[in-house]
């Protein structure tokens, strides 16, 4: 199965699957030692976004937050590929800067996937791709 | 987005990975606004200059980077005087941090002014495309000069200034830099002082918030200005305003005066921003001085003694170029640091209720230094220290 969206920062990776449908601030919102969601009230505070396929709405909060991403990768921490729903400055920023393939605007939703299903992103080529 | 061959060969990697990476950055911005190609540009204001907002990973990155900015480029304010810290008190580890932040954006080019007030120091011209990050830089540089550019972020006017392009959108094209909201004032006459004007500024910036206003009965000078659009780029997000038959977009025959609707800010609102309590300190230079306000500043000092502290910001190229007046502040006891401001330096923490003449400070200093703030004219600010 294949889904097209619009390239942002270069790149492609393949790893398993995170979907929030909350957005995030990564300026406290994410421990760049470790990669775990700290946001308070966050849906999925205390899981590890490190080597996911990470899908969230679009970012918010400080512009530091580009360096946060940035602080991840440094770490190994960072998520393998980030999928937003619009790209906003701060997260692709980021994106960039610590060189995480990024996608955003799918044509399709993301179907309900089994939590941890394989899928690549190749924001080169605009797709999101996995085995059905 | 459309890349003419040379973009496209910085985008290659043909001119190094810093460049390439820059180039990535402008084009992924632009995706992300819709731009359809870039645009060269005069000059860069960089922020993310002060350690105390990107940390000990910004600095890495920033150090990471190899290649020469292509256009004039100066920064933000950063946490300190780079003479007289010291004396300032900031702490001696804050400063070596600060240092390394100042030596690795050097190292790319860029001059060490530290300054909100770039426009001082090397002429900025009408009709321009710019790419800065100070917001109350980016209000003055569109609205009173007339010149071109959205608010950048830190790394976004990095890689303008590097690559000497910036995407193309927002307020770098004419057509989305007509007003939106009419603001009219009951009482005109009684905007005097740049106190007054950063005072509107701050009620209007919470009426306006990323619109673009059309001030109608003020007759302010490029003083006011500064303050008036400082306030609204802190209680708004007010990056280009126009005041009719003053600013220079307002007197072209494709201007479009009519706004879909007018809001009245009442005077008595502007009033009740100014208050009378206590302060332990007073500070002026927020955006920093004028080389006309310096020497106000001075005259207002002749002869007086201050007995709080008493802080001056101004751009360094500001300071060097006008010692005189800078001598006679300071013969006050009054301090005139360059680099630095009220908003950014961890210096002013200690204080428990601070003095200002700016409408920018007054929406900051609570959240950014932990203190009360009190605004004031440029006359009860020198009263309230030498009384």
């Amino acid at each position: 199965m294949i889904i097209k969206g619009r390239g942002i920062a270069r790149g492609s990776a393949t790893g398993a699957l995170l979907v929030s449908d909350a957005p995030l601030s990564f300026l406290s919102g994410v421990d760049p030692e470790s990669g775990v969601i700290i946001e308070e009230g966050h849906p999925l505070k205390g899981e590890s976004i490190a080597g996911r396929i990470f899908a969230f709405p679009y970012g918010k909060g400080s512009t530091v937050g580009s360096y946060v991403i940035y602080a991840l990768a440094r770490n190994g921490k960072a998520p393998a590929a980030i999928i937003n729903r619009e790209a906003e400055p701060i997260i692709a920023t980021g994106a960039i800067i610590a060189k995480i393939p990024m996608i955003d605007r799918l044509e399709a939703p993301l179907p309900a996937l089994k939590g941890g299903t394989e899928v690549t992103v190749d924001a080169d080529a605009g797709t999101v791709s996995w085995q059905e | 987005m459309f890349l003419e061959s040379e973009e496209q060969q910085i985008l290659n990697g043909e001119f190094g990975e810093t460049r390439q990476q820059m180039m990535e950055l402008l084009v992924g911005l632009g995706t992300v606004f819709g731009a359809e190609r870039l645009v060269p540009i005069a000059s860069a204001q960089v922020s993310g200059a002060s350690y105390k907002t990107i940390g000990r990973w910004g600095l890495e990155w920033l150090q990471g980077l190899d290649a020469r900015v292509a256009v004039p480029t100066v920064l933000n304010p950063i946490g300190m005087d780079r003479d007289r810290w010291r004396e300032m008190g900031v702490p001696e580890e804050f400063a070596g941090k600060q240092e390394a932040v100042i030596d690795a954006y050097e190292r790319l080019g860029i001059r060490l002014e530290c300054t909100c007030t770039p426009y001082y120091l090397s002429n900025t011209h009408y009709g321009e495309h710019l790419a800065w990050a100070e917001s109350s830089a980016v209000a003055y540089a569109n609205s009173v000069i007339g010149a071109r550019t959205n608010r950048e972020g830190g790394p976004g006017a990095l890689a303008a200034a590097i690559v000497g392009r910036t995407p193309y959108y927002g307020l770098h094209i004419f057509k989305n830099r007509q007003p939106s909201i009419g603001i009219a004032v009951d009482d005109p006459a009684a905007i005097k002082d740049a106190a007054d004007y950063g005072a509107l500024g701050y009620v209007a910036g919470k009426i306006v918030g990323n619109r673009i206003p059309l001030f109608s009965g003020i007759r302010p000078n490029r003083d006011h200005l500064k303050a008036l659009g400082a306030a609204m780029a802190a209680t708004g997000a007010v990056a280009l305003y126009h005041v009719a038959g003053i600013t220079p977009e307002s007197r072209l025959p494709t201007f479009k005066a009519e706004v879909p609707e007018t809001v009245e800010i009442r005077m008595a609102e502007v009033r009740e921003v100014f208050s009378s309590i206590e302060v332990d300190a007073i500070a002026v230079g927020c955006p920093h001085l004028s080389p006309a306000e310096m020497e106000t500043l001075a005259g207002l000092l002749e002869g007086k003694k201050v007995k709080k502290p008493f802080f001056v910001f101004a751009a360094r190229g500001v300071i060097a170029g006008n010692r005189a007046a800078v001598e006679r502040i300071e013969r006050s006891g009054a301090r005139v640091y360059a680099d630095t401001c009220v908003v950014v330096s961890p210096a002013l923490d200690r204080f428990d209720a601070i003095m200002v003449n700016s409408g920018k400070a007054l929406a900051y200093v609570p959240t950014m230094c932990g203190a009360v703030a009190r605004i004031g004219t440029m006359e009860e600010c020198v009263a309230v220290a030498t009384a």
